[in-house]
């Protein structure tokens, strides 16, 4: 099988939604968990996905993918057969029945200089395409300052993306599919309409 | 499990007003109007629309979860670029084969489905997981929200995963999947359809969506394959039947190749033995 190397672009296959009836292959034991509770640097990231009245989604899913403690990125296999040693940056759960989320992981360290955020992508029945957003860590003002993508966003849609430090030292991040305080949700360059 | 499970289903009953009565022929006239109005627009110099639109009012369900505001362009960052990595840790060899997981054949008419995975400049991804989800040969998911009556097929779970080869492709082994009835609107029932769960080189290709059979009578009703309102990205979806994947006295075969997003990096000409 050839490479095609001319210029022309294929034309991305459309996405459609997750549906009701996932819950039994997609999730899977230990994937909400990062790393184990016990490791040192263990947090909760939790939080509740919303619709555009406020009220919770019962049936989405969620996946975050991030860099380790060191700003690391694993290019490590594992992610579905969780081993309890291996960092593989990735994560995935089904919320519950009151729309909740717990991801089991690490802060992830700035990487490049850039303030670190934790990458999230949003499944749900309802939801005809995945939805791409980031979690920034709240700790480092200036970076924060600095970023390009929350620069570009008004005090209330910037506010959207940045996560609340909670006393335990937890993440807690809420995603609103839509109304007042909708997350602000992204496309990349070369991502087809 | 099953407490988890039934306050599932008791919310989703009081969070899902939207289950609506209304006949087939409202989601149809609202279908074609909606294609209508993009045809228009286009003639007029729109652009072609290539995915699913998130704002498709017909999917009711779509009403409340879909973001009014523009998607947000922005650069990917470092970790955007990249994606997870899965292996043979993950993925054994014998879940591409959804015939085999239990202790007896399951009933229906058996398929092989293939294709390959290919980013937007045409390159095979390579190494990536697919996992794939779907209904039996009676239409009934296992899943204990899918109430309708038709039976559960013990020698099916209707669950799969494989990871792509050198080129890029995949192959399961499974049952044709039956269309099925859905609460969207009165006697609303879902074309047969195969979910795939995709990953790319990058994460922003991730990607979950269904692949239909064709000639299914149920394209025109079906407001979820509908929301992809171009005729040439929905004709994207729908697998081509391919005698050469048919054995004989075995298996029916159809081919899928999906492309994904295209991709941010600029493409180097692979080194030697480079597997990227």
């Amino acid at each position: 099988m050839t490479e095609t190397t001319s210029t022309q672009k294929l034309v991305a296959t459309p996405g459609q939604t997750i549906g009701p009836f996932y819950g039994f292959a997609l999730p899977y034991e230990g994937g909400e968990k990062l790393v184990d509770r016990t490791h040192p640097g263990a947090i909760r990231l939790h939080g509740t996905v919303y619709d555009g009245e406020g009220v919770p989604i019962p049936d989405s899913m969620l996946e975050i993918w991030q860099a380790d403690e060191q700003g690391n990125i694993s290019s490590e296999p594992g992610s579905l057969f969780r081993d309890g040693y291996t960092f593989t940056g990735w994560g995935r759960q089904a919320v519950d029945g009151v729309g909740a989320f717990n991801f089991t992981t690490v802060n992830p360290c700035s990487i490049d200089g850039k303030a670190p955020f934790i990458s999230l992508v949003v499944f749900a029945r309802g939801l005809l395409n995945k939805l791409h957003t980031r979690i920034y860590l709240p700790d480092d003002e200036a970076l924060l300052a600095a970023d390009p993508l929350l620069q570009s966003l008004p005090e209330e849609r910037r506010r959207t993306l940045i996560a609340t430090r909670e006393e335990s030292g937890d993440l807690r991040f809420d995603v609103r599919l839509q109304g007042a305080n909708e997350t602000v949700f992204l496309t990349y360059p070369n991502t087809p309409k | 499990m099953s407490g988890a499970d039934d306050q599932t289903e008791q919310v989703e009953q009081e969070l899902d007003p939207l289950a609506s009565g209304d006949p087939q022929a409202q989601i149809s006239q609202e279908i074609q109007d909606a294609h209508r109005r993009y045809r228009e627009g286009v003639e007029a110099g729109d652009t072609v629309e290539t995915q699913s639109r998130i704002d498709f009012a017909p999917y009711r369900s779509s009403i409340l979860r879909h973001p009014t505001k523009d998607l947000h362009h922005t650069d990917p960052e470092t970790i955007e670029l990249f994606s997870p990595a899965f292996g043979h840790r993950d993925v054994n060899i014998l879940e591409s084969d959804l015939t085999i997981q239990a202790d007896g054949e399951p009933i229906g008419e058996r398929i092989i489905v293939t294709g390959r995975v290919l980013d937007g400049d045409g390159r095979p991804v390579r190494g990536q997981l697919v996992e794939v989800w779907q209904a039996n040969a009676a239409g009934r998911y296992v899943h204990k929200r899918d109430q309708h009556p038709a039976p559960i097929d013990p020698n099916f779970t209707g669950v799969g995963r494989c990871l792509t080869d050198g080129e890029g492709r995949y192959r399961f082994t499974t049952i044709k999947p039956a269309p099925y009835p859905w609460k969207n609107h009165h006697n609303a029932w879902r074309p047969a359809h195969i979910h795939f769960s995709l990953f790319g080189t990058e994460f922003t290709q991730r990607m979950i969506t269904q692949m239909y059979f064709p000639g299914d009578p149920l394209f025109p009703l079906d407001p979820i394959y509908q929301s992809i309102v171009d005729q040439d990205a929905r004709d994207r979806l729908v697998a081509t039947y391919n005698h050469d994947v048919t054995s004989h006295e075995w298996n029916t075969g159809y081919e899928w190749d999906i492309v994904l997003t295209g991709s941010h990096r600029t493409w180097m000409e692979p080194e030697e033995g480079d597997e990227h």
